[in-house]
């Protein structure tokens, strides 16, 4: 049987469920319940490209982007499972004069946010990736703390650690209802049985509109598929994530040795289907083979896609909701939810039990979009 | 001890080197699903996508829960089955019309 009660019900195990429950506990709230209809990164974490970045154009990402680097440096040990870290930077590549503007822009106020975040030439862009085709490109930019973790094995790391503080998570359950009375959260009710609770976390990535409708609350989130592809393992022979916005694309070798990439497509349906075609195989294996042509032997050997999780501005939507009592939302992470999971995990358990958090985050709550106060981040794929 | 010892040397995951006591060890802590084994030790993310450990896995979940077969929920078949090198489906456009 499940619990019947909790101070805190989180709905989604991926790592926004999986980091806000750890971080309540480790705060000293330990009576809190995850429910997942799947298993632990069944959903967009555990389907995701892995990278992590502090290479962001507005200053919030990029306060957002490295607190996260500093929690990932140190995950493994606090977790007590490997995590899978790699910091091989990213290396920007920029095709467009305009783009390359922008990313100068970026790195000025990364540093100055002291991120150590540089311009780098052509040369220098082939001494950190030698087997680098840099034709078309006019500009560079890299930092090393960037890089690629597990998101499986970093999301299993958190679920494991909240266990051991007392956290239960159940999953192959599902939220069927949210219990609202006079705009206070009274309870979930699950396939499993009724939770009594005060307080309801939204973590449910690609499901969140409709876990937030469950609580008679319309948010414009909306989820898009996106595809990714790995190859067989081989030797190291790349050491950074390659990005590029203009060239669309995203190309890591894993610790593993195994390479993960892919782009956006071009038009995006709104959708929850989780397919893999045919076009996005082809599609990836020529930028691929056109930006590391040595490596055209390589052989794919899975494909598959994940849900990107949407907002209007294309940024995440946290905090608690105005017209319900106890409702937070840690949703809509629109791409990035993976690398930021540590941080935001952190910010959403000092916000339910402090009621203010150490980095801010207020201009990302949900009442943004009823004023109109979007947010723009140049530097997304 | 003869079976904790051959559970150390038999790999059930070939491409990983995933062994039967490491697959065992995961069981008993609660990770009764081929996804979720897949996802913490990569068996069956190889060359050979499971064709060899992901039936093993099954029938090993299925001997230590008690659960059949069938009711244990299947890891997805992912394309595109046999390993292709990018060169050729980089070319396949050209070569194709």
């Amino acid at each position: 049987m499940i619990k019947k009660t909790a101070d805190v019900v989180i709905v989604g195990a991926g790592i926004q469920g999986c980091a806000v429950a750890y971080n309540l506990a480790k705060m000293g709230c330990k009576d809190v319940v995850v429910i997942e209809r799947n298993t632990v990164s069944s959903g967009s974490t555990g389907r995701c490209g892995a990278g992590i970045r502090a290479q962001w154009g507005t200053e919030m990402n990029c306060r957002l982007g490295i607190a996260s680097i500093e929690i990932f440096e140190n995950l493994s040990e606090e977790l007590g499972m490997d995590i899978g870290l790699h910091q091989g930077g990213y290396l920007m590549i920029a095709y467009k004069k305009s783009e390359f503007e922008q990313l100068k822009k970026n790195v000025e106020l990364q540093n100055k946010l002291g991120i150590k975040s540089k311009i780098v030439t052509e040369d220098e862009a082939k001494e950190i990736c030698p087997l680098l085709n840099t034709e078309g490109a006019v500009g560079f930019t890299f930092h090393q703390r960037d890089g690629h973790a597990d998101p499986m094995l970093t999301t299993f790391a958190y679920a494991e650690a909240a266990e051991r503080l007392g956290v239960k998570i159940y999953k192959f359950t599902e939220v069927i209802g949210i219990d609202v009375e006079n705009g206070k959260i009274k309870g979930v009710n699950t396939s499993r049985g009724y939770i009594s609770t005060r307080v309801v976390v939204n973590c449910a990535g690609g499901y969140s509109k409709e876990v937030a409708e469950l609580a008679g609350v319309d948010i414009p989130t909306y989820s898009e598929r996106h595809e990714i592809l790995v190859t067989e393992p081989i030797e190291r022979v790349s050491e950074p994530m390659l990005m590029s916005f203009s060239g669309n694309f995203y190309i890591q070798q894993r610790p593993h040795g195994s390479f993960i990439m892919g782009y956006g497509p071009e038009e995006h349906a709104k959708t929850h289907a989780v397919n893999s075609t045919w076009p996005f195989l082809e599609e990836m294996a020529r930028k691929f083979v056109r930006l590391l042509p040595a490596l055209k032997d390589l052989r794919v050997v899975r494909q598959w896609a994940g849900s990107y999780n949407m907002t209007p501005d294309a940024q995440p939507i946290l905090g608690e909701v105005d017209e319900v009592e106890g409702f937070y939302l840690s949703v809509g992470f629109s791409g990035h939810g993976f690398m930021f999971g540590p941080i935001t995990g952190k910010l959403i358990a000092e916000l339910i039990l402090t009621g203010k958090t150490s980095i801010p985050i207020h201009m990302l709550n949900f009442r943004r979009f009823e004023r109109g106060e979007l947010i723009r981040e140049p530097a997304v794929v | 001890m003869a079976d904790e010892k051959m559970e150390k040397d038999v790999v059930i995951c070939r491409c990983e080197d995933i062994t039967l006591s490491k697959i065992r060890e995961l069981i008993k802590k609660g990770y009764t699903t081929p996804d979720e084994i897949k996802r913490l030790t990569r068996a069956g993310m190889g060359p050979c996508q499971g064709r060899t450990c992901r039936d093993l896995i099954l029938r090993e979940i299925a001997r230590l829960t008690g659960k059949k077969i069938d009711e244990i929920p299947m890891p997805t078949f992912r394309p595109p089955t046999r390993p292709i090198k990018l060169g050729v489906l980089a070319q396949s456009e050209e070569d194709g019309e």
